[in-house]
């Protein structure tokens, strides 16, 4: 598949959700277990997706480098109510900074 | 009273602020393989920041198409469940629908349903998906464009801009014991997988803990009407 089919699909099938939220009836995914599952999907998904962002090296290495101190540095900025984007900010120099300093 | 000038406020307000990670998407979507256009159909079709970080995030570390579509697309699910909510107040039919739709995402689903009335939040929706929509594409290009005229990513930390990222968009949903358990269990299995399967498929093996805490026994006194 090449990547420009898999963006289309991805882009359908993320509309075709939110459509299917105006559409179909309240009763179906009412649910209790159903919406406890689905609340917590992002957060499975997310938090999952902080490990291999941060840790995930080369053919499934596990890797502690810069950007492991970038995302200890975004944690105290979140901590201390910063904004979504100086989070993100943060995490960039900090990165940054210690490869320019030779620390991989 | 809350007038319709303060809900243009919060709208609008909202939109800059949000749109303005975009720049963060576009830079770290080049950085992570996609060119220009492909980035910027993410934003314009998709529009849903936390499966388009997902989708560029599995892309990035190496994954499949399927993997990336797959994480997209649990990652999406959330705004099926606002779109049952956003109908009742706004009652639209035909074309207007399949707007309504396309702009049902986090921060017009909020904004929308905080104000005390119907008008309100038919405002509160509308406003604050448009001014989401105008600025976080406009912010996307300029990052893809930028991000592509950096080189190596790696230099200036755009990959510790996307871990941050992750943490940044994670850390609001914390609040519950619920929402603890299942990180932690998604960390371990995430940890427990990566040696041994393909890129990307961690991140879809991540969702049982999702599931093992929606189907763990509860007592009914902790039932919370959040969506």
């Amino acid at each position: 598949m090449t990547l420009w089919v898999a963006v289309l699909i991805a882009c359908a099938v993320a509309f075709l959700t939110k459509l299917a939220g105006h559409v179909v009836p309240e009763a179906w995914l009412s649910g209790r277990r159903t919406r406890r599952i689905t609340a917590m999907l992002p957060v499975a998904l997310l938090a999952s997706l902080v490990v291999v962002q941060t840790l995930g090296g080369p053919g499934g290495s596990i890797v502690v480098d810069a950007r492991a101190v970038a995302v200890v540095v975004a944690a105290i900025a979140l901590v201390l109510r910063a904004p979504f984007i100086a989070v993100v900010a943060l995490g960039a120099i900090t990165a940054a900074v210690l490869r320019a300093l030779g620390w991989s | 009273m809350t007038t319709a000038r303060q809900v243009s406020r919060q709208s609008w307000s909202v939109g800059i602020a949000t749109g303005a990670y975009g720049i963060s998407f576009g830079a770290l979507s080049v950085a992570s393989g996609l060119d220009v256009w492909q980035t910027v159909a993410l934003s314009t079709l998709m529009f849903t920041g936390g499966s388009q970080f997902a989708f560029v995030g599995v892309i990035g570390s190496g994954g499949a198409g399927l993997a990336a579509i797959a994480a997209a697309s649990l990652l999406g699910i959330r705004n099926g469940l606002y779109g049952l909510q956003v109908a009742r107040f706004l009652d639209v039919r035909g074309p207007r629908r399949l707007a309504a739709a396309q702009l049902t995402i986090d921060e017009s689903t909020v904004v929308g349903i905080v104000q005390p009335t119907d008008e309100l939040r038919r405002q509160g929706f509308w406003t604050t998906g448009i001014a989401v929509y105008i600025f976080w594409n406009a912010f996307t290009l300029l990052g893809a464009i930028l991000g592509n005229a950096m080189g190596d990513p790696r230099r200036w930390g755009l990959d510790g801009a996307a871990a941050a990222a992750f943490i940044a968009l994670l850390w609001p949903r914390l609040r519950s014991r619920d929402a603890a358990a299942t990180a932690t269990a998604a960390v371990a299995l995430t940890l427990l997988t990566v040696p041994h399967a393909p890129p990307g498929i961690p991140v879809l093996v991540a969702v049982l803990a999702a599931v093992g805490v929606g189907l763990w026994p509860r007592r009914a006194a902790h039932e919370g009407a959040t969506p």
